[in-house]
């Protein structure tokens, strides 16, 4: 009917549905004011024209009435589609909890995915139907953004932070994936897509794939290799923190301050280890930075979050 | 008055190059930016053309993926800077704003020169990145791609645009200056014509929002050259930091883009109407208004950034609150033709034109400030389309109608009607076919600054394209016909157009110092529906004695 | 026009000297814009990475930044005299107390070029390619803490530079110039130069005294 030619996003996410309401209730909006102020400069534009027999007698009043009228409509109207737009957006700082967390990872040019069990797919993701999955991204070089017009998400991946979004797939399909900020030379290659299938495909996928090995083991592993269980395990001799169920919980620190066990926290305390020192321990760890990159700080991520049970899922998200 | 004593106009006075370049006439600086800024934006036009050309094909078949980066980086860099952020000011606003408020010169005249030539030094740097070998970071410079990673020229151009910073800040303090001081006997600030209020609204935003850019290319040249790593996550800087000091300037700098051609209209129309504008102190104050909220939205480029959701949600706030000014400024502009004796010559179809496609643009806007749409079209061919609609469909078109409309007073020439209209009926509807196919591809999930796309999008990027060949003759045609009316064209009146502002009781050119007798303003702006006002207005010096 | 006026857009010589200092204070306005953002960026570095910064600044000299920020305050004190006797018509006193205040000035850019060169045989200069060791903890951010160091006072000390070529075109100027125009321009100058110290009256703080106590 439309020649194959396309007018409208797919609609693939749970997500899709309500901000296409909101899309097009504002398109409805600016189409109706758009034409009427188009009918009223036209109209003018022909009655009034030079030697046109339209009356032009009285004043051309000002009308503080009407003028106020406009004003308080625009703002009413404007603060809807704030608060509106704005309920819909803040949720992406909400996932749901029991959400399948996926690492991704930007780098000049592709996309990495690293599902819990280990498998490893580069430029194409595979999510099941009707579940939440969170991507967790990072950036190896420069800032990406990873965005599934389909989903309606998109997310920066910014070099030294973790960032997050969210979906649940709701149409099994293949979508593209798109690196939507600026990047460098390959820019437009840097992408694939998304293939949403239902949770028995899913599972038979993650299956076929071959178990491999889990993040979260890759990560026990480098823990092992690079030193750090020496002084963080059970039998070392330097003093330091255990990490034991670390992730989401309070840390008092040196300075008397208090934080949360985050992302964001365990990431400095590996790369910037002087800048938050847990009270009662000396400034002694050296710093990794330079000696994991962001792929291997994924997997001690995922290795330390493991080391917790599994609730503060929720709390993790909100950043 | 007359109209054929060449030597009583500033053209006639010494024509050598010694004349031009080192004048501090207002009216000939006003010439030598106009001449630089046409040929900066034919250099950006070009490089959009090339880049319409790669794109009506899926595959990169045109120019490599590098030769690509760097002709959309330049496209930006060009237009941005060296064209849209001076364009009316430098030109029509440097001709004008002391004609208009009855001055003999701006201020500081020699500073108005200086200006001309800390541009030109600027734009050496930037033609030096072109020629060199180009920049590939977007006219946007984020870090750490600008940094670390780009591999263009990139600190030349940016010292380029640093330098051309400069210029813009002796402009703005020059029209500060000269509007607060130079004021005609009577003309209080509220019979100041609205092109008055714009400028002297744009020269705020330029003093105070362009060293912030200068700040932040300082550090991107020293973390390029010194290795200072402030916006470098290893050395404990921040990527981001760039982006909320890089937006400081640039949303700004997106209302000194338009806030000058929301002046040109508000001219354009009260006169082709032969009516005042409607809601003069409202179309006055939203100007500032604008320009204040403009400081308060630049997080609103980095929704998907991964600053906080809420830390959005105050800048989506602010935004809208934004579009309500501008708003205003429709509604005003749209009654100003009501009971009016309308008349279509080229300026007036460019300013209804430019209502037309600000409307649309500033309506998409809306789109972009609404937190969870953004999510989806941010950095998408949306964003591209919203703001070509404003600053090629709103600024440009308005700079076209103020070209056309003050040309008479600029050179003392008629150009064609009839190739004016066909010009600007040309150009609305290249413009339209440009970009609102871009709209679609936004909302579509096209992203932006890509070399090569899924072969689904072609559609719409092959009606862009073919757009792209009409505007680039709508934009062709005035050069053409301009030039021409330079040297055949009929000797212009004083006031071709019967228009109420002091600019045009002057001769056509103006006399080197304006005016033969200093004026004394007596009534309101537009008092298109006075009778007899052109004699009334412009009233002889004695008037003043008290 | 007439003989009291330099731009032919003034009738007035009162007019034009209003213009002359609304312009030098636009453009001061500008110039805070500019310092405002990078100490911004400097603000937002000492709330993440504090206790490196305050390491760091310990190896900054107290000595040499007090001493300057003695000269820089005494220059001040030179500047508003020479505005005062040039508004009272005591044209050598002027001359005399800008000539002051520009010495003063030069003083300054020597101690610091002193400061610098020390900092650069320590090993504490991260800029140009030069060498970086840093003994104390955090040396990372102690290298940024000494990057924005440098690149706030050599920006500071660019301003003081255009400030003493400022007065060496008003004494360059002086026979040219009528007493209405010396007059203005000491004034403007005086502007400015009162701004460059007082940016580096919260440069010396924020780099030199944080965390000290």
């Amino acid at each position: 009917m439309s020649f194959g030619i396309p007018f409208f996003p797919q609609q693939a996410s749970s997500a899709a549905g309500s901000v296409d309401a909101l899309f097009y209730t504002l398109l409805a909006f600016a189409i109706a004011l758009g034409l009427s102020l188009t009918f009223l400069v036209v109209g003018y534009a022909v009655k009034y024209r030079v030697g046109s027999p339209a009356g032009r007698t009285g004043e051309r009043a000002r009308s503080l009435p009407l003028e106020l009228t406009w004003t308080i409509a625009s703002l009413v109207i404007a603060f809807i589609f704030f608060g509106w737009g704005a309920v819909l957006f803040v949720r992406r700082d909400h996932p749901p909890p029991n959400a399948i967390e996926i690492a991704g990872l930007g780098k000049q040019w592709m996309w990495e995915f690293r599902h819990p069990g280990g498998q490893r797919e580069i430029n194409e993701l595979h999510v099941p139907v009707g579940r939440a999955v969170v991507v967790s991204l990072a950036s190896q070089d420069v800032i990406h953004s990873f965005f599934v017009p389909a989903f309606r998400v998109k997310q920066d991946a910014v070099p030294g932070r973790t960032t997050h979004v969210w979906f649940i797939a709701t149409e099994p399909g293949r979508y593209h994936l798109f690196c939507a900020q600026y990047c460098g030379t390959q820019h437009s290659e840097m992408g694939g897509w998304v293939t949403a299938m239902a949770p028995e495909q899913y599972a038979s996928w993650l299956e076929s794939q071959g178990e491999g090995e889990t993040l979260a083991a890759s990560g026990e592993k480098l823990f092992q290799a690079l030193g750090c269980s020496g002084c963080h395990g059970n039998s070392s001799k330097v003093r330091a923190p255990s990490l034991a169920g670390i992730f989401g919980r309070p840390v008092a620190l040196a300075n008397q301050q208090t934080v949360i066990a985050d992302e964001r926290y365990l990431r400095d305390s590996i790369l910037v280890p002087n800048k938050e020192i847990a009270a009662g321990y000396e400034p002694v760890m050296p710093s990794f930075d330079g000696l994991v990159d962001e792929g291997e700080l994924q997997m001690l991520l995922a290795y330390l979050k493991s080391l917790s049970p599994r609730e503060p899922a929720k709390n993790e998200a909100v950043r | 008055m007359s109209v054929s004593a060449a030597a009583a106009n500033y053209l006639g006075e010494g024509s050598g190059p010694r004349a031009w370049l080192l004048t501090t006439d207002h009216k000939r600086v006003a010439w030598l930016y106009l001449v630089s800024l046409t040929a900066f934006f034919f250099l950006g036009g070009a490089f959009a053309v090339l880049i319409r050309i790669e794109l009506a094909t899926p595959a990169g078949d045109l120019v490599s993926d590098d030769v690509y980066n760097r002709l959309f980086s330049l496209h930006g860099i060009i237009m941005v800077w060296f064209f849209l952020v001076p364009s009316i000011p430098a030109t029509l606003g440097n001709f004008l704003l002391p004609l208009m408020i009855g001055a003999r010169d701006l201020a500081f005249p020699r500073l108005n020169l200086a200006s001309w030539y800390v541009f030109i030094f600027g734009s050496f740097f930037a033609l030096f990145s072109v020629v060199a070998g180009g920049v590939d970071t977007g006219w946007t410079f984020y870090t750490p791609l600008s940094t670390l990673y780009a591999n263009g020229f990139v600190s030349s151009a940016a010292l380029g645009v640093f330098i051309v910073g400069f210029s813009t800040i002796m402009t703005g303090i020059n029209f500060i200056v000269t509007v607060h001081t130079l004021r005609a006997p009577g003309l209080t600030w509220f019979r100041l014509p609205i092109f008055v209020w714009t400028m002297y609204a744009t020269a705020l935003v330029m003093v105070l929002a362009t060293p912030v850019l200068a700040a932040s290319l300082i550090l991107i040249v020293l973390e390029r050259v010194f290795g200072i790593g402030i916006f470098n996550p290893r050395l404990g800087g921040d990527p981001l930091l760039f982006q909320h000091l890089f937006w400081f300037y640039s949303h700004p700098a997106v209302y000194i883009m338009i806030l000058p051609g929301m002046g040109v209209v508000s001219e354009v129309l009260p006169c082709f109407s032969r009516r005042p504008l409607f809601g003069y102190k409202a179309v006055a104050l939203s100007s500032m208004a604008i320009a204040v909220f403009g400081f308060l939205v630049w997080g609103h480029h980095m929704f998907v950034s991964g600053q906080s959701a809420y830390a959005g949600v105050v800048f989506s706030f602010l935004s809208f609150c934004v579009a309500i000014p501008s708003a205003i400024k429709v509604f005003n502009w749209s009654l100003t033709l009501r009971k009016g004796e309308i008349s279509f010559e080229t300026s007036m179809l460019y300013a209804l034109f430019f209502l037309a496609l600000f409307t649309f643009g500033g309506l998409a806007g809306l789109f972009l400030a609404a937190l969870a749409i953004d999510e989806h079209v941010h950095d998408t061919y949306f964003v591209v389309a919203h703001f070509h609609y404003i600053m090629v469909g709103g600024m440009v078109t308005a700079y076209m109608a103020g070209l056309h409309f003050w040309w008479p007073k600029l050179t003392g020439r008629m150009y064609s009607e009839t190739w004016g209209r066909i010009a600007a009926t040309v150009t609305f509807l290249g413009f339209n076919l440009t970009f609102f196919p871009q709209y679609v591809l936004g909302f579509l999930g096209m992203p932006r600054r890509y070399h090569t796309y899924p072969p689904e999008f072609q559609f719409w990027h092959v009606l862009s394209s073919g757009g792209a060949v009409v505007l680039a003759i709508g934009y062709l045609l005035p050069l053409f016909y301009l030039t021409w009316s330079l040297f055949r064209g009929a000797r212009a009146p004083d006031n071709p157009w019967q228009a109420t502002g002091l600019e045009w009781q002057t001769s056509s050119p103006p006399p080197p110092h304006n005016f033969e007798t200093m004026p004394v303003v007596t009534r309101p702006a537009y008092a298109y529906d006075m009778k007899g006002l052109e004699h009334e207005r412009f009233s002889p010096h004695l008037e003043a004695g008290q | 026009m007439s003989g009291q006026t330099q731009s032919i857009a003034f009738d007035k010589a009162s007019r034009e000297k209003a213009a002359d200092i609304l312009a030098m204070w636009v453009f001061i306005g500008s110039e805070a814009m500019l310092f405002g953002a990078i100490f911004l960026v400097f603000l937002i570095a000492h709330m993440n990475y504090g206790a490196a910064f305050a390491a760091a600044s310990k190896h900054l000299s107290l000595r040499l930044g007090t001493l300057n920020t003695a000269i820089l305050i005494t220059s001040s004190f030179t500047m508003a005299l020479a505005h005062m006797y040039s508004a009272d018509g005591r044209w050598r006193a002027a001359i005399w107390s800008l000539a002051a205040t520009s010495l003063l000035g030069l003083g300054f850019l020597a101690v610091k070029a002193v400061e610098y060169s020390k900092e650069f045989s320590d090993g504490l200069a991260p800029v140009l390619g030069a060498p970086f060791s840093y003994t104390g903890p955090d040396p990372v951010h102690a290298e940024f803490f000494f990057g924005l160091y440098f690149a706030m006072t050599f920006l500071h000390a660019l301003h003081l530079i255009a400030g003493i070529l400022a007065i060496a075109g008003v004494l360059a100027l002086w026979s040219h110039a009528n007493p209405a125009g010396r007059a203005r321009r000491i004034q403007a100058v005086g502007l400015y130069w009162h701004f460059v110290d007082i940016v580096w009256v919260f440069l010396f703080p924020i780099l030199y005294l944080i965390n000290r106590g």
